[in-house]
């Protein structure tokens, strides 16, 4: 598949210790007083993971066509409705 | 070889509705991915309900939360890392014609997946013993709110965490037990010499669904082990 | 048009129904069309056991006393025939019988992409019918199709869990269809057939895909919630332990609103076709009417709330979901114009299809502009589970669905049988549905609106003649449903050997024979034209003594 196979061997293990960095990141920054902004934070760690092993580990990056990335983008943004909306009521409400 | 000569011969990895090998290769890739779709809405469910109470009774929540075993979480979430490794290494090999490698990978999968589920039924052995498990022998009475020591959790909302956390993390491993199920089945494969440079979807296709599974317990170890952990 | 005389065989030319024989060559079967078929009895068999539900809700209905059954029963009675009709019936009925049949032709391919998923899928569904029954035959469900908590939870004492498992796996074969089409449009088009040149049909089944694979996930993990608080006592919706159980309605309705689009959309895609091929004119603005598909199903998931309007939730978000509930209507009066726009000058033919396509094109705008009352807030307070909606959502699901379920079996009946149909007959039952539907579902709305509820058995005196006027309607309605499935069966064996294109029809399915043989054409088909090219079909009229269904 890959013209470089040693280049590819070397970004998978980057990738998986990057990976395995940001686990260690985001407990350290659990044990910090961010206020509001721990959930922010743990969240924007896990999502960096999460690109990470789409991109690289599951080859969205190299996908030869955009077919399946937009399948994700589509799937995320339902969930983005089902989110969105649901708090649209939970977040007005004036009773509880 | 070129998959244009592929095509001419007789492949008996080509489906008779299929035209050639690489429509078949792009009709299951777009297949999977499809599937994948449907399970990001599968857990989209939970991850809404996760949302609803979290925002609602964060402090009980964090008060249950900080009764998880963070060791234990963190080095699962390791464990699955490493096994997304064992399973790109394994695609990999696949692709090259490394078979040797190509099984050695899908082995150390496997064991992987099972020392997650292990140390996880150690974390659910735990909790049948503290009485977190929801239901008629559920307590959690007297546990101080973090940053409000004059405050006790309310049990009722603690119980509702735990039973997301059941909820949650069960239909994960329930994920987990299945991706097994496959990658022995993918060994298996292997073992006979089926997957070549020039056929090897079923290796990619199993690859994409563990580290799909991978990447759900990336968003479910922050949002059950670390809601409100700092002293 | 010699070419289909010459078509008409003396001897049976091998074909998907005469390639094998045996109970075997069926049940293992992972050929679309016979899938189809296998779906075809399954659904039928699901569609009169909801039926019966129906027949004996309105025996009740007939009188205000409860002298048939009692409020027990007939809450059972209302929640298995919702139950039945939309899970077993409704959901699958075009997609898996008419999409399974017809998408692999219409686009030029040998199969659906994964056919051994598709039987599996048809597997699920019987699973999912088998459980189903055995929890009605032991006892039934009373928690109404809506399942709502706590009801479902903690006080009914009936087998939800069962009824609840039965729809989660059901919810997999709809997945696993949805997941099939998607793949095969996007991968398995014949060489030349670009996305501009897919008949709409195949566009209405690829956006009911969509809703599929993105909204049944979110119903089923909410089933597998209601089961768990009612199996292990989890508690997650359970308002004494402060659980909410409007984040029930949430999920629920999440799927279940644009679950409506699953049941509708496919058929609009029917009334496209028949539409075009009866006014024999190509359909009038195209693009829009795909692209309006898409737009429903996405719309589809911004308005469920709405159901929720008077449950509690927050007077902000009722009016936002008030406000994007009128967005679905642009995209439907989008094809309702173009369709009547298609029609416009055309030679419009009335046989018994596009009979039941002017059904629908009434049922169904009746139908969607009582659901835009039903999404104005003020109205909705005032008609909220009242038969009002009841009323308004048969419109939609009786009076259009099941309008285009059964003008596309007309339709392509030929094809899929390789006989046709009595015509007479079938103009026949067209008007006795049209004619017996508005008799049953017109005088739910005035009961509706002058104050009868929903979900009771017994009601006031001054509703009886409203009353009877609809149990009379289902009456007849029943008649027009049972007359096609007489003499469907009647014509396989003793109707005309239809030609491989009766209705000189533009699409790929046409072009090959009738029935298709296994593998669907004999030739792998190049698209060289337009869909819709009925400017060209025109100039070939059909000759008399070919023997075509009109």
């Amino acid at each position: 598949m890959s013209a470089h196979p040693s280049s590819s061997l070397k970004l998978y293990f980057g990738i998986w210790i990057t990976l395995l960095a940001c686990t260690g990141l985001t407990v350290w920054a659990a044990s910090l007083d961010l206020g509001r902004f721990n959930a922010a934070v743990a969240l924007t760690i896990a999502t960096f993971k999460a690109i990470l092993v789409a991109l690289f580990f599951m080859h969205l990056k190299g996908a030869s066509e955009k077919l399946s990335k937009l399948v994700v983008v589509a799937s995320l943004f339902f969930l983005l409705i089902l989110l969105a909306l649901s708090m649209s009521d939970y977040a007005t409400r004036t009773w509880t | 070889m070129p998959d244009s000569q592929l095509t001419a011969a007789h492949n008996p990895a080509l489906l008779h509705h299929f035209a050639e090998p690489q429509q078949q290769r792009d009709a299951a890739s777009l297949g999977t991915w499809v599937f994948l779709g449907t399970e990001i809405m599968f857990f989209g469910g939970l991850f809404c309900t996760y949302l609803v109470y979290r925002r609602g009774y964060f402090g009980d929540w964090g008060a249950a939360s900080k009764t998880l075993d963070v060791t234990l979480g963190a080095t699962n979430t390791a464990v699955l890392i490493c096994s997304s490794l064992t399973v790109v290494l394994a695609v990999w090999a696949a692709q090259t014609g490394r078979r040797r490698l190509l099984i050695g990978n899908l082995l150390a999968t496997l064991v992987l997946g099972t020392a997650f589920l292990g140390i996880k039924g150690i974390e659910y052995k735990e909790k049948f013993e503290k009485h977190h498990v929801p239901g008629a022998s559920f307590q959690f009475n007297n546990v101080r709110i973090p940053g409000h020591p004059d405050q006790y959790a309310n049990p009722s909302h603690a119980e509702i965490f735990f039973a997301l956390y059941f909820v949650m993390t069960g239909l994960h491993a329930l994920h987990m037990i299945v991706g097994i199920g496959i990658f022995i089945w993918l060994t298996v494969m292997a073992w006979k010499g089926r997957f070549t440079p020039e056929y090897n979807t079923p290796v990619e296709m199993g690859g994409l669904y563990w580290h799909f599974v991978d990447i759900i317990w990336i968003y479910l170890f922050p949002l059950l082990y670390l809601i409100d952990r700092h002293p | 048009m010699s070419m289909a005389t010459a078509s008409i065989p003396t001897v049976e030319r091998e074909n998907y129904l005469n390639k094998h024989y045996g109970v075997g060559s069926w049940l293992f079967t992972t050929d679309h069309k016979r899938i189809a078929l296998l779906y075809l009895l399954s659904i039928t068999f699901f569609f009169f056991i909801g039926g019966f539900f129906a027949l004996l809700i309105r025996l009740e209905l007939l009188t205000p006393a409860g002298d048939l059954v009692q409020a027990d029963s007939y809450n059972k009675l209302f929640t298995m025939h919702g139950m039945v009709m939309v899970f077993f019936f409704l959901i699958p009925s075009i997609p898996a019988v008419l999409g399974n049949f017809l998408v692999p032709l219409m686009i030029g391919a040998k199969d659906l992409a994964f056919p051994k998923i598709n039987l599996l899928s048809w597997y699920l569904y019987i699973i999912g019918g088998v459980m189903m029954l055995h929890c009605m035959l032991t006892g039934g469900v009373d928690t109404g199709w809506t399942f709502y908590v706590p009801f479902s939870t903690a006080f009914s004492n009936t087998k939800v869990v069962e009824a609840g498992l039965a729809i989660f796996v059901a919810g997999f074969s709809s997945i696993l269809t949805g997941l099939n089409f998607v793949v095969t449009i996007h991968r398995l088009r014949a060489p030349g057939m670009s996305w501009s040149r897919l008949p709409l049909f195949i566009w209405a089944h690829y956006a009911t895909s969509i809703i599929q694979l993105l909204g049944t996930p979110v119903i089923a993990i909410t089933l597998v919630l209601v089961a768990a608080e009612r199996a292990l006592h989890l508690g997650i919706f359970d308002p004494k332990l402060g659980g909410d159980p409007l984040l029930f309605q949430h999920l629920f309705w999440f799927y279940s609103h644009p679950a409506v689009y699953i049941m509708i959309l496919p058929s609009m895609g029917i009334i496209s076709e028949i539409i075009a091929c009866f006014s024999r004119k190509r359909i009038f603005g195209y693009s829009f009417v795909a692209f309006s598909s898409i737009a429903i199903a996405v719309f589809g998931f911004l308005v469920w709330a709405h159901h929720m309007f008077v449950a509690g939730i927050s007077v902000y978000a009722a009016l936002v979901f008030s406000l994007l509930s009128y967005l679905v209507a642009v995209p439907s009066a989008v094809k309702v114009f173009n369709w009547t726009a298609t029609m416009y000058k055309g030679s419009i033919y009335y046989d018994a299809p596009m009979l039941y396509a002017f059904g629908f094109l009434g049922l169904f705008t009746v139908g969607g502009l009582t659901g835009l009352f039903l999404a104005a807030l003020g109205i909705d307070v005032h008609v909220t589970d009242t038969y009002f909606v009841i009323a308004h959502f048969h419109y939609i699901m009786v009076g259009g669905a099941v309008m285009g379920y059964l003008g596309g079996m007309h339709f392509w009946w030929p094809k899929i049988s390789g006989r046709l149909y009595p015509e007479g007959w079938a103009k026949l039952a067209a008007l006795i549905v049209f004619i017996g539907f508005n008799l049953t579902f017109f005088p739910q709305f005035i009961l509706g609106y002058i104050g009868m509820p929903r979900r009771y058995y017994q009601y006031p005196p001054e509703f009886q003649v409203l009353n009877v006027l609809s149990t009379a309607g289902a009456t007849i309605l029943g008649v027009g449903y049972l007359l096609p499935m007489v003499y469907f069966l009647w014509s396989m064996r003793y109707g005309k050997p239809a030609p491989d294109n009766p209705w000189n029809a533009a699409g790929l399915e046409w072009k090959t024979a009738s029935p298709p043989p296994t593998f669907n054409f004999d030739e792998e088909p190049v698209v060289t034209w337009e869909a819709y090219n009925y400017d060209e079909l025109n100039r070939f009229p059909v000759k008399e003594e070919t023997p075509v269904a009109r």
